[in-house]
């Protein structure tokens, strides 16, 4: 039995028994697994693909498809800024760049000590708080440069202490377990 | 007006089943159950005109008279893969008012005799669906959703599906792809999904603030809907408004208010930042043809736009000032669609992709007159040859750019011949990858 089923049955099941067909579930278990394995290496993809019985292939394709699954290793927090029109023509790209800069990266690039990546991204449905962002999923809007400092000292302080909060994935798919 | 569909902005914690439940929440799934045979409902949907909120504007009623009477297995399947660039509509509804689209979603699923419904949210909405996800477990406790609901003879179970990141999965028949558990890409219509969708089976996807309507139409009948809004386009309607206005947010109007009231308006986006002079629209998110100043008295319906070539879509409207540079506008929104075609047919794939790289070479300074023709050329070469609406939407900042906006265009480009490559373009050196 992979890590992920003996980690998370409880969830799993829920998420299985959802859906009258067993490989509808492999979103929510590949969103389940990228959690377990910081990104969607080849454990992953065995683990999703051993509870579906299907071939770790198909897993791979999606990997490949769907913008959230990530195929190489990131930082422990990934922000993704919204870098599309409707941002754009509030700032938003001079907005990553600062980000960017203050975190001594380029885009797509992750900080050395693992914490931080940083990615452009479309249309994230906040175009009215731009410039916004994602961190791990969760939305923070109305930025600036002050309130991105704030930001990544809060999850800096969060990395150090080892306190951490539930993950948006675990969060919404723990509902599944009802 | 009040609202009809953002009630939380009235309403504190709306989104609780009991608040919900005392302003009146339930009671259009009641009526159903109790007055209204599944025709009668479609009937009822029918004759108020409720059409598409996600931009297509295709009649509610008539797509749930679609599905066969007789199916053993039917499914309603809600839409809320929100991804069009500068839309946001959904994202508020499904924060706010949650039990208005259970409500909805399960109105639908009686009148079409589904046994089961999907909320499909994209994979970026998880952070944005406690809210639902605690109003449907609310839902399932007070036997407003699952077995015998209310004591009747209709029995429905309901469960929320994450996607992962892809625009594409907006298109009904790639969202059920995706919620079957493969790649979300689209396959040739026929068959719809009304005949064969989810699993084979037929299938009704509906968009989160079309099923938001119904409930109030159930309620309080269709010649109340048919007083708001105009003749062929009833109802209220939330708007997105981003980009430089003063105010921006969702807005919502009863439709036929005119462009200019929603951009200029004090109730509404206020004027355009800065006190700058207004440039260019783009009424419909990045699918729809960007329109000029000459446009802005047109009615915001779903046809208003068609004497300038535009269309209300999903009513994004997305303002530029006059600073903007809108060969770099359109280069966003080209890159938008680059990204996000999913690459199974030709003409999108190839098409969206060398847009794209001739583009940049426009917007950076390595173009030549002679590229500013070659994007009409595969932009006119996309169009009606693509599988869905991505390809076909992709052409259109391209080609209404090139009409409102060709002296930004020729400014940017040289009348030399292209250099192959030696000014810095990479279009004529390597060869283009697989999507």
């Amino acid at each position: 039995m992979g890590r992920l089923r003996q980690k998370h049955s409880d969830i799993i099941d829920g998420v299985l028994a959802r859906y009258p067909e067993k490989k509808s579930a492999i979103l929510a278990l590949m969103h389940l697994a990228q959690e377990e394995y910081g990104y969607m290496n080849q454990e992953a993809m065995q683990d999703v693909a051993d509870i579906l019985g299907v071939d770790s292939t198909h897993v791979l394709s999606l990997a490949g498809f769907y913008s959230l699954y990530y195929e190489q290793p990131v930082g422990k927090y990934v922000l993704e800024i919204c870098t599309d029109l409707a941002c754009a023509l509030r700032g938003a790209d001079e907005f990553a760049e600062t980000a960017c800069r203050k975190l001594g990266i380029e885009m797509d690039g992750t900080t050395e000590d693992g914490l931080f990546t940083v990615k452009g991204v479309m249309c994230l449905a906040a175009c009215d708080r731009a410039p916004m962002l994602q961190c791990n999923l969760k939305y923070v809007e109305d930025l600036d440069e002050a309130k991105f400092d704030a930001l990544i000292e809060r999850l800096r302080q969060e990395a150090a202490s080892g306190e951490e909060e539930p993950s948006v994935v675990h969060r919404i798919l723990a509902y599944a377990k009802d | 007006m009040a609202h009809i569909l953002l009630r939380h902005r009235e309403i504190d914690e709306l989104h609780k089943l009991d608040v919900y439940t005392d302003h009146g929440g339930y009671e259009g799934l009641k009526i159903c159950l109790q007055n209204h045979t599944p025709e009668a409902v479609i009937e009822l949907v029918k004759t108020a005109n409720i059409r598409g909120r996600g931009g297509a504007g295709f009649p509610a009623g008539i797509k749930w008279s679609f599905i066969p009477k007789d199916a053993e297995q039917t499914y309603v399947v809600i839409n809320a893969d929100e991804s069009e660039t500068g839309t946001f509509k959904d994202r508020e509804l499904l924060e706010g008012n949650p039990h208005q689209v259970i409500e909805g979603a399960l109105i639908a699923a009686y009148a079409v005799r589904a046994q089961l419904i999907y909320c499909y949210f994209r994979g970026e909405f998880m952070d944005s669906a406690y809210n639902f996800e605690q109003a449907l477990k609310d839902a399932y406790a007070n036997n407003l959703v699952g077995e015998n609901i209310l004591g009747s003879d209709f029995t429905c179970h309901f469960y929320s599906s994450y996607g992962a990141g892809a625009y594409i999965c907006g298109e009904e028949t790639a969202l059920l792809a995706s919620l079957a558990g493969d790649i979300g890409q689209p396959w040739s219509k026929p068959p719809f999904p009304a005949q064969a969708g989810l699993y084979g089976k037929p299938t009704v996807v509906n968009n989160v603030e079309t099923l938001a309507n119904v409930p109030p139409v159930i309620v309080n009948g269709a010649e109340w809907y048919l007083e708001i809004g105009t003749g062929d386009s009833p109802g209220p309607k939330i708007v997105c408004l981003s980009g430089h206005v003063k105010r921006p947010g969702n807005y919502e109007v009863p439709m036929g208010i005119t462009y200019r009231e929603l951009i200029f308006g004090e109730e509404y986006g206020g004027g355009i930042l800065g006190d700058k002079g207004f440039k260019a629209l783009l009424p419909s998110g990045g699918s729809g043809p960007v329109v000029t100043e000459n446009a802005l008295d047109a009615p915001l319906t779903f046809d208003g736009l068609k004497p300038f070539d535009s269309l209300m879509g999903s009513a994004s409207c997305i303002v530029m000032d006059e600073d903007t540079d809108m060969v770099w506008a359109t280069l966003k929104m080209i890159k938008f669609f680059e990204h996000e075609s999913c690459g199974k047919c030709t003409p999108c794939r190839e098409g969206t992709f060398w847009l794209e790289r001739v583009l940049e070479d426009v917007y950076r300074g390595r173009g030549t007159q002679k590229d500013i023709a070659l994007l009409e050329n595969v932009a006119k070469n996309m169009q009606g040859r693509c599988l869905c609406a991505l390809g076909e939407f992709a052409t259109s900042p391209i080609l209404s750019t090139l009409i409102h906006f060709l002296d930004e265009y020729k400014a940017k480009v040289t009348v030399a011949p292209s250099t192959n490559g030696a000014d810095g373009s990479t279009r004529q050196r390597e060869a283009a990858p697989v999507a």
